[in-house]
């Protein structure tokens, strides 16, 4: 699934990371618990998370995962964008619940990890 | 090579500094991605420990032709029963550390499956160090 087009369909706004936009990604993973992301060998999945907080992008940095969905709107602070934008991280926002996000992402075809 | 960086306890805005510092680094010479991957993870979540349990650390990484060894020594509380820590599930956490996303009992199994070689010793009331290997 093309970035954009997960972006549109969970209603969500690029907050950074816009040069991945045309990128595919084909798997996902839906956690507040950043050890249990750690756990994922995948490398190349969006992390879909309702934890607003720089450990929910260093542990996008550290599993390898440019992409960030930050869900039920949460609050991203400049401290989130910057860490994100040097290290080439994608977050977008939306404002559906992770429930939604995945439901919607899952009925799309984006694939689960487990 | 030989790297080293401080670790203050508690300093959840810089959890996670080394740790990246370190991925670069072994980016930078070319390290296979698996093993990068690998090395990150069982780093991150060791370097959170440090700042969810102890007062400070030092992590040092040493980086050769042979692998990669790293070093997490702090000052802290230490840990009572090794055993009981390295089971699945078990935590001492806070409530804040909780609130960061860790703190469910998953830390030091991640880092032993993530590692080649992993060993941790530990005094009560002194600190804990963790030595974390792998081989090219």
């Amino acid at each position: 699934m093309k970035i954009r087009d997960l972006c549109n369909l969970v209603n969500g706004t690029v907050l950074c990371g816009e040069q991945h936009l045309d990128s595919v990604v084909e798997y996902a993973f839906a956690s507040d618990l950043m050890s249990d992301v750690l756990t994922v060998k995948t490398s190349e999945f969006i992390l879909i998370t309702g934890l607003a907080n720089l450990q929910a992008i260093r542990t996008a940095e550290m599993s390898d995962t440019p992409f960030l969905l930050i869900c039920r709107g949460k609050e991203v602070s400049e401290e989130m964008l910057d860490l994100a934008s040097d290290n080439e991280i994608l977050i977008i926002s939306s404002s559906f619940s992770m429930f939604k996000c995945a439901g919607v992402l899952y009925s799309a075809g984006l694939k689960p990890i487990y | 090579m030989n790297l080293e960086f401080k670790v203050e306890g508690g300093d959840f805005t810089l959890a996670g500094n080394a740790s990246s510092q370190i991925k670069k680094m072994l980016k930078q010479l070319n390290i296979d991605p698996k093993i990068v991957k690998r090395v990150v993870i069982a780093l991150y979540e060791a370097e959170v420990n440090i700042v969810a349990h102890a007062y400070r650390g030092i992590i040092t990484a040493e980086i050769d032709p042979q692998g990669v060894r790293l070093k997490l020594e702090d000052e802290g509380p230490g840990i009572p029963d090794i055993e009981k820590a390295m089971t699945p599930g078990f935590s001492t956490a806070s409530e804040q550390v909780r609130e960061m996303g860790f703190g469910a009992g998953m830390g030091l199994p991640n880092i032993s499956e993530n590692a080649d070689d992993f060993r941790i010793e530990s005094e009560v009331g002194k600190g804990t160090t963790l030595y974390i290997n792998y081989n090219f």
